[in-house]
């Protein structure tokens, strides 16, 4: 298959294993729907990171195909049926690595942006 | 996973509504969120929109993380690509009619490839494991037999082999009732049935007793065909008597149906075991026991995983140990393994190349086919490209655009291939329709299995790339505002994508060039082949075969009959002299081959000198019109009390004598001495493209020998010859059978089969690609003078005539011709060669055939550029300069 070009899936690439690691994070407390998953990271990061919902869905769907995180469908009192993801064993089981490698990520990062501090630190 | 697919797809239904539920929910949900915060219900709805994104998008986007997408999609761009193909049925069907000449053309050489070369044989099981076996022997060009000794010793000493399969070409008198006519079949070893994995239809094959004792086995198969035709499928046929050469035969088997046996080109009667040798060998004497005779061709069924190399390692390692164990018999002689498709004893060896030839051509054929409908589908493209631009400013993906395009290609190349394979079908039997008749049973049918489907999917594959690559890179890169804008305009395909189609116009011309330069060198040679002279008399010399079996008569009986007929038939009116010989030029038997030795001649270390030879009664040579330049013909005191004698030709005379008169001299053939007594003029001896080689002749009373021919020379037609003959032979004997009277040419002719198939294969193929190149160059100098219209009206309003435009036009499509054929002649130069070994006596760069090509090529060019300029010459130019 070609490489798509489409915007969107450029952001995926970009994001796609922080992104990852934030659903399942924010999984880790609740189930949550699509929307109410949004909400919360945006909320819980202080209204800075928006998650695109071309790269919500995909992602959610992709961990959803790795059985990391598995759905069911939940009627709501007065409104429409919603798709509640939830975190499986596999997926509380990837959290702890995703996170440590976000910390040695966030480490080599302000390593290279603030060289000093970086050594000091080591 | 597991589930399957059809499921998968319904599955793709439900997960499809279950996305667009919960994208909707969330759109519901943020709308709710907004409405809180003290928005009006529009302002909220337009608000979670336009938060969410493309919805669209984000669906596809998803859709694509569930994977194994393509299934959708292509049912998608299948819908789509057969809904814009109904749109345009006339694009669709010329693309398809192009494609389906193509690809069938394809389809049906691939049939006859895998029918008559790589499974040659039906329902013979592992015929991947089977290779031919010959004898070789040092210092001889060509390809020798094996003795029943030296193959039953092959078999016994072979670790890598699962069966020897000795097999012996044999013609036959087929008595039934008082009837005899003339049956081919084989003399196999007894194991020929059962190693070929086959099921008898009715009986039993042969059983391995049956290999031994002198005649002692008088059993045989038959063909289902003959059981079918000739005993009506008589269910109690096993036990009956057939009688073959006049011996009583006891029928125990009826092979399968569809089993025509091992030899590519015709079909089979019967077959018996080599116990039964010497009934059915004109050669005459009894050879199981005889280490010197070499009469058997056969296969090897190879072990499985054993390669032909490993094999021929084995065999030839053996045949060296034999060597040594018999080194008066066996000096210089070797095996050699072929593969079936190259057998060089039966139709695959000669029909091989030219059917490689043939795949190039239709090979050719087909690009020129996808030049073609890549050009038309470039047409289309141009004004497919607003319909291109709205899809993409929909949202569509580019790939997915791509994707679709070639989706369409792929209908019209699977349309065609459908169509290709009922072309191969159709034409699967053509084969023999192209090749002269002969008397016996041909058989050389396509065969159309898997592998053959498999190929042709391949090419539709292969082609749908071809010509549908660069529309759909052009369609894909269509500039959404840019397109939208000039909508208005109408602007087709710039600069950039006439250059694209005049190339592929040049390569069509090329292509067609090189055919048609092809089919030019073919035919001379065929011409050249049809004037010329083998040496002998073609026009006033009739030929037939009798079978006077050494069972079935005694020696001395025997020959007074061939006595009394020779003087019967010299003495019928308008015959000026009659002969017999064993065999004849250009026939199907074989010659006799010897090992020679010559008084003086060194022959170099470890080869043994050997010559094919002919056995022929006095007069041969009178009747056959071969002149003698020195020395005596055969008299009929040759005879077996008087010495031993020959007649040689003269490239012997140069080779073993160094030019000298070798009258008088001593020639050992076989280790017996005779005494060359005249020399023959060279003629050609198996067909016009042999090299001048040593042959002699010996009287056939002097040498065992049963005849099989019989030369008249006569200037009445065949028909009338054969009546008499008829009348004579049964005034002899009532049994007797007599076979068609040929012409001397048409032996000869009927050796030209490959030229004749060549030449029709490349002049049909040549007329069709000279059709798509006219049609190409006409699509792209008309799609020129519609794209050119400003440009022309412009001329014409500055004071150009409609000559000059004229000239313009047709003078461009003349370029582009003439930029194919030179192309074409460089590729023509380099490739002509491999129509090497059809050519007779014509240059593989005759300058004629290239010059006569070009003109075809350009007056083709003419015509399809006049039409297109003349249109041109119609151009209104104030409607073509305000538009």
């Amino acid at each position: 298959m070609p490489p798509r070009k489409s915007p969107y899936q450029d952001r995926i690439q970009i994001l796609q294993g922080t992104l990852d690691m934030l659903i399942l994070q924010t999984l880790q407390w609740a189930p949550r729907h699509g929307y109410a998953l949004s909400k919360a990271i945006r909320t819980n990061s202080g209204e800075i990171i928006r998650v695109d919902t071309g790269s919500l869905y995909p992602a959610l769907h992709r961990l959803e195909r790795k059985r990391w995180i598995a759905a069911e469908w939940k009627s709501s009192d007065q409104g429409p049926r919603l798709r509640v993801y939830r975190l499986t064993k596999v997926g509380r089981r990837q959290l702890l690595p995703q996170r440590s490698r976000w910390a040695r990520l966030t480490a080599a990062i302000a390593g290279i942006l603030d060289p000093a501090n970086a050594r000091s630190a080591s | 996973m597991s589930r399957p697919f059809w499921k998968r797809g319904w599955q793709r239904g439900r997960r499809n509504r279950e996305l667009d539920e919960e994208i909707q929910a969330h759109l519901e949900l943020a709308e709710r969120d907004a409405l809180d915060s003290g928005r009006t219900r529009t302002d909220a709805r337009t608000a979670a929109r336009r938060e969410f994104g493309n919805r669209n998008l984000v669906e596809e986007a998803t859709r694509d993380s569930w994977g194994r997408r393509w299934l959708s999609d292509l049912v998608q761009d299948l819908r789509i690509g057969a809904r814009m193909l109904r749109r345009s049925p006339g694009f669709a069907s010329l693309a398809v009619l192009c494609l389906t000449l193509g690809i069938g053309a394809n389809a049906a050489v691939f049939s006859w490839i895998e029918g008559v070369l790589f499974r040659p044989f039906p329902l013979v099981a592992h015929q991947e494991r089977l290779v031919a076996v010959v004898g070789t022997a040092r210092g001889l060009a060509g390809f020798n037999e094996v003795s029943w000794p030296d193959f039953q010793d092959l078999e016994k000493r072979a670790t890598l082999a699962d069966a020897f399969i000795a097999e012996k070409i044999t013609g036959a008198a087929l008595s039934i009732g008082d009837r005899a006519e003339k049956g081919v079949g084989s003399v196999v070893s007894a194991n020929y049935f059962d190693a070929l994995g086959l099921h008898m239809a009715l009986g039993r094959g042969f059983e391995s007793s049956e290999n031994v004792g002198r005649n002692a086995h008088p059993v045989t198969v038959i063909s289902y065909q003959f059981w079918q035709e000739r005993y009506h499928g008589d269910p109690s046929i096993i036990g009956k008597t057939q009688m073959l050469n006049r011996v009583p035969h006891i029928i125990v088997g009826v092979a399968p149906q569809g089993f025509y046996g091992t030899f590519v080109g015709y079909s089979w009667q019967f077959w018996v075991p080599v116990s039964m040798q010497e009934t059915f060998d004109y050669g005459g004497s009894y050879k199981l026991e005889d280490r010197g005779a070499r009469w058997i061709e056969g296969f090897v069924l190879m072990k499985p995983g054993v390669t032909r190399q490993q094999m021929q390692q084995e065999l030839s390692a053996i045949a060296a140990r034999l060597e040594t164990e018999y080194p008066d018999l066996n000096r210089g002689c070797g095996v050699r393994l072929f593969p079936l498709w190259e057998t060089p004893f039966n139709g695959a060896g000669t029909l091989g190349p030219t059917l490689g030839i043939a795949l190039s051509v239709v090979v050719f054929v087909l690009l020129i086919a996808c030049a073609n409908v890549g050009n038309l589908l470039l047409v289309r493209s141009s004004t497919r490209r607003h319909e291109m631009t709205v899809r993409l400013a929909l949202g569509a993906g580019r790939a997915r655009l791509f994707k679709q395009v070639l989706t369409e290609g792929l209908i019209l190349s699977g349309l065609a291939a459908a169509g290709g394979l009922l072309v191969a079908y159709w034409s699967r039997n053509l084969l023999v329709r192209l090749l002269p008749p002969r008397g016996i049973p041909y058989r050389l049918a396509g065969e159309l299995d898997w592998r053959v489907f498999a190929v042709t999917a391949g090419v539709c594959l292969v082609s749908t790339l071809l010509f549908a690559l660069v529309p759909a890179m052009q369609s894909s890169k269509a500039d959404i505002s840019g397109a939208l804008r000039s909508e208005s305009s109408g602007v087709v395909g710039g600069g950039r994508k006439a250059w694209i189609r005049s190339t592929l116009v040049v390569v069509q011309v090329s292509l067609s060039f090189l055919l048609l330069v092809g089919a030019g060198l073919v035919l001379q040679s065929l011409q050249r082949l049809r004037s010329a002279s083998p040496g002998f008399s073609t026009d006033r010399v009739v030929i037939t075969q009798l079978t006077f079996s050494k069972a079935g008569y005694d020696a001395a009986r025997a020959r007074t009959l061939e006595d009394e007929l020779l003087a019967r038939v010299q003495a019928l009116p308008g015959v000026e002299s009659a002969s017999f010989s064993r065999s004849a030029p250009f026939s199907l038997l074989s010659y006799s081959s010897a090992a020679i030795a010559v008084d003086g001649y060194q022959a170099p270390r470890d080869q043994q000198p050997s010559a094919d030879y002919l056995e022929v009664s006095p007069a041969y040579f009178s009747t056959m019109g071969i002149p003698l330049v020195s020395g005596r013909d055969f008299s009929r005191s040759d005879d077996e009390n008087a010495p031993p004698v020959a007649i040689v030709n003269e490239t012997m005379v140069q080779q073993y004598w160094r030019g000298a008169d070798p009258v008088g001299q001593r020639l050992q053939v076989n280790g017996k001495w005779m005494q060359v007594v005249g020399v023959a003029r060279l003629s050609k001896y198996r067909n016009f493209m042999e090299t001048p080689q040593p042959f002699f002749y010996v009287p056939l009373r002097q040498n065992l020998g049963m005849l099989a021919c019989l030369e008249v020379r006569t200037l009445q037609p065949p028909q009338a010859i054969s009546a008499l003959l008829l009348r004579e032979v049964r005034a002899l004997d009532h049994d007797l059978p007599v076979y068609e009277a040929i012409r001397m040419r048409e032996q000869v002719d009927r050796s030209m089969a490959a030229p004749q198939v060549a030449v029709t294969l490349l002049s049909v193929f040549g007329s069709l690609a000279l059709l798509l190149a006219a049609v190409g160059l006409y699509a792209v100098m008309s799609c020129a003078v519609s794209q050119g219209t400003r440009e022309l009206g412009l001329r014409m309003a500055l004071g150009a005539g409609a000559s000059d435009l004229l000239r313009l036009v047709v003078s461009q499509g003349l370029a582009l011709t003439a930029g194919g054929v030179l192309l074409g002649a460089a590729a023509a130069f380099g490739l002509t060669r491999l129509l090497g070994y059809l050519l007779y006596q014509v240059s593989p760069r005759d300058p004629f055939a290239f010059a006569a090509s070009s003109a075809i090529m350009a007056v083709v060019a003419l015509t399809a550029s006049i039409l297109p300029a003349w249109r041109a010459t119609r151009i209104d130019p104030v409607r073509a300069l305000q538009s």
